[in-house]
């Protein structure tokens, strides 16, 4: 594990495709990229928790920072808020992309992989996105 | 079937130099070889670009959207062209990506997992 490349979190409302992402992440670009998943609220439910996004992006983190991809709504909402609820000197270091979490992922990793800046990782996932 | 032709036999640092190799994998330029692809070219410093054609358009090897969106078959060939002081090593990698069909090789890509 390179803990100099940028850290990638997945969540999703579904733990099923936050996973799913996940093992494509592996499979795809390897293991040089911190790589954490979550999904799922805390009855067990489709959903998202906080703690749990606070948790991954600690799983996850690298001191190049963290790029979180995000499926619906509260994914995004809920990851805001971990975000915003980081220590500080942390929470500057992790950005939401604005891209399809899946194939986001997969792009955000392959970029990380390479040893590219938390923004380089960034705009690599949003090229993704029509707009 | 493939070939790697530097463009020039006694090449400069800066002198554009380009090789070809076709596709021979059955899925051809797909997902993970796209991403195989990427990461390769993102260990050499050189500027790497690859196109259907001598005459482009040419697509940046290293930007990994741009790659996955070129979507080349099995049966295509590939034309690249690096510039840069690590060129030739960067083009000769690649080739040899295509030519065994993106199959990992025992490189030091394989690092021991650690958590």
């Amino acid at each position: 594990m390179n803990v100099a490349n940028v850290g990638i979190v997945i969540v999703s409302h579904s733990p099923k495709i936050a996973e799913g992402a996940a093992d494509m992440v592996r499979q795809m670009v390897g293991d040089s990229v911190p790589l954490a998943w979550t999904g799922g609220n805390s009855e067990g439910g489709l959903g998202t928790d906080v703690a749990s996004i606070i948790e991954a992006i600690g799983r996850a983190w690298s001191d190049a920072g963290v790029a979180v991809l995000v499926d619906l709504g509260g994914a995004e909402t809920n990851s805001e808020m971990a975000i915003d609820m980081l220590e500080a000197g942390r929470r500057e270091r992790v950005v939401v992309c604005e891209a399809p979490v899946v194939e986001g992922a997969v792009m955000a990793a392959t970029e990380a992989s390479g040893g590219a800046t938390l923004d380089a990782v960034r705009r690599t996932a949003e090229e993704l996105s029509p707009t | 079937m493939t070939a790697f032709s530097p463009s020039d036999p006694v090449p400069k640092s800066n002198a554009v130099h380009t090789g070809s190799a076709l596709l021979t994998n059955d899925v051809g330029l797909h997902a993970r070889p796209s991403v195989k692809l990427t990461q390769l070219a993102k260990r050499f410093g050189a500027h790497i670009e690859f196109a259907r054609a001598t005459t482009g358009p040419w697509v940046d090897a290293k930007s990994p959207v741009k790659v996955m969106r070129f979507k080349a078959a099995k049966g295509e060939m590939l034309h690249f062209r690096a510039r840069g002081s690590d060129a030739a090593e960067a083009l000769a990698a690649i080739v040899s990506l295509v030519e065994r069909g993106f199959a990992t090789e025992h490189e030091e890509s394989s690092e021991p997992p650690q958590g």
